[in-house]
């Protein structure tokens, strides 16, 4: 049965008009071409390298990129392609945000106040004590200030208000560091949880070998853009069932799987390679590697790589 | 040479709770030394107690017998979570290396620094980009013990292999002893030689 997405994004790209050399300016691809979907009761895991776009691409479907920013492709939620407009009546209510930084906490507002509104109703009350008390935060965390959290239990505190919030979509911007396992996994179940539910979760993670055990597809995302998107099961497989060079790459680099990193760098967006990103990294680089890579089906998911079998 | 806390109590304000309560601990030269415990039992202050950048209400931090230099480059050097805080904005990478006397083609060279980065400013390069400038400056020749506070969380599992890659290369060529603050037991597992857990350790509970 083929289900209808809540949340599609068609070939979205990204850039920054920024400063160059004395008055001249110049377009910062960051984002290229990028196709993802998320379906209601679906966990999306998003991994990849640091700096590849994955939360531009949370605050492009949020509405909350800078003034310099522009945007081309779609982004549609439940069939409805999204303006700038319909995002900011959205978010917070429809799409929720648990943004990367513990800094978006409002230093000046108790955090009990940040997760429930300012005149919560007796139900949101109760739902913050239940939630608190799953992420072992003792009673009485309510009524402190962010600056007497610790790390820890800021990234807490930012889950509990989106999960709260009743939103359909969950756009989780890594809500794991600085968490111990326990408590790791136990932000992961709710967000399962509420999955189950029927809402959606899109989860930004460089906890990956957390992140293949809950989810239900995982993208991997390499110099803003998709290089594979699969079956969760396929990453729990480890790199036979994997296809891209990289996804086998990230998954070899775990410390229990071996902690080998693949020598080189993601390359800055002012200087993309031609043709596939990847490719000044990869082993297997042929001439065809510098032409246009587009994302082909192979063994039930999705890759941009043509020497995948 | 050794760095020792010794019966360090800490808390953040007169009346707020003890986040340490009667906590020492020493680490050697050549000791890898992974400090595990649950978020908010007082890992990152610990670690900060030790680099120098917090007074402990109680007790002391002794290298080699002696409370740590006031003046000149400190023997311990500190690695934070996140890099981009810890770089001045306003600088090209070239000079925050040359600040540290750092600029030199062999430490270049084996943290994978490329020559292009070098006239770029923080906020062009990515979080495992700007790390590695960190592990860079930290390794000036006085150096003797490193603590590293969730150096890698923030980053992607392969920049994460490769910093720590490096890292201990150094740290091994140079007997250097080093604590790192880590969440990821399986992390640990591949680098600490001992693993301390703050939580059996310290004396008082917490909020």
């Amino acid at each position: 049965m083929k289900r209808q997405p809540v949340l599609s994004v068609e070939d979205l790209s990204v850039s920054f008009r920024m400063y160059d050399t004395g008055l001249e300016q110049a377009d910062l691809q960051v984002i290229s071409n990028l196709t993802l979907d998320v379906c209601p009761g679906e966990i999306v895991a998003i991994a990849g390298s640091s700096g590849s776009g994955k939360s531009l691409l949370a605050h492009a479907v949020m509405g909350l990129l800078p003034g310099n920013a522009s945007v081309t492709g779609k982004i549609l939620y439940k069939g409805m392609l999204l303006s700038q407009k319909e995002k900011e009546k959205l978010r917070g209510k429809e799409i929720a945000l648990v943004p990367q930084s513990v800094s978006y906490l409002d230093p000046l507002m108790t955090v009990g106040a940040q997760v429930t509104g300012r005149t919560p109703d007796e139900k949101t009350l109760k739902a913050q004590k239940e939630i608190f008390q799953r992420f072992h935060l003792k009673e009485g965390t309510e009524k402190l200030y962010p600056f007497q959290l610790s790390g820890g239990m800021a990234r807490r505190i930012l889950v509990s208000t989106a999960v709260l919030s009743n939103a359909q979509i969950i756009l989780a911007d890594e809500p794991t560091p600085g968490l111990d396992l326990e408590m790791a996994v136990e932000a992961l179940k709710i967000f399962r949880e509420l999955a189950d539910e029927g809402k959606s979760v899109l989860l930004i993670t460089h906890d990956i070998d957390l992140a293949f055990h809950i989810a239900d597809r995982v993208a991997v995302f390499y110099a803003g853009t998709t290089v594979e998107i699969a079956d969760a099961e396929d990453f729990q497989k480890g790199p036979k069932a994997l296809r891209h060079p990289y996804s086998k790459a990230l998954w070899e680099a775990l410390p229990q799987n071996g902690f080998k990193p693949i020598p080189g760098f993601q390359p800055y967006a002012k200087d993309l390679p031609k043709g596939c990103l990847f490719s000044p990294r990869c082993p297997y680089k042929t001439e065809e590697c510098e032409k246009e890579i587009p994302m082909t089906k192979v063994r039930g998911g999705y890759v941009r790589c043509i020497h995948a079998d | 040479m050794q760095i020792e806390g010794k019966n360090l109590s800490f808390r953040y304000g007169p009346k707020l709770p003890w986040v340490l309560k009667d906590v020492s601990l020493t680490v050697k030269e050549g000791e890898r030394v992974g400090l595990v415990g649950p978020s908010g039992y007082g890992k990152s202050t610990l670690v900060r107690i030790l680099a120098g950048y917090l007074k402990p209400e109680e007790g002391q931090v002794l290298l080699d017998g002696k409370p740590l230099p006031a003046k000149g480059v400190c023997p311990v050097q500190l690695i934070y979570q996140h890099p981009e805080n810890a770089i001045n904005p306003r600088w090209k990478m070239k000079k925050v290396l040359q600040e540290s006397g750092m600029f030199r083609e062999d430490i270049m060279g084996a943290l994978g620094i490329e020559k292009d980065w070098l006239q770029r400013y923080p906020r062009e390069l990515s979080g495992g980009e700007l790390q590695r400038f960190c592990v860079a400056r930290s390794l000036f020749p006085g150096t003797h013990f490193l603590f590293a506070d969730e150096m890698s969380t923030m980053l992607d599992v392969i920049t994460q292999a490769q910093i720590w890659d490096l890292m201990l290369k150094e740290v091994e060529a140079r007997n250097l002893g080093l604590l790192m603050v880590t969440h990821n037991m399986e992390l640990a597992k591949k680098i600490c030689t001992r693993t301390i857990n703050l939580e059996k350790m310290n004396h008082e509970m917490k909020i």
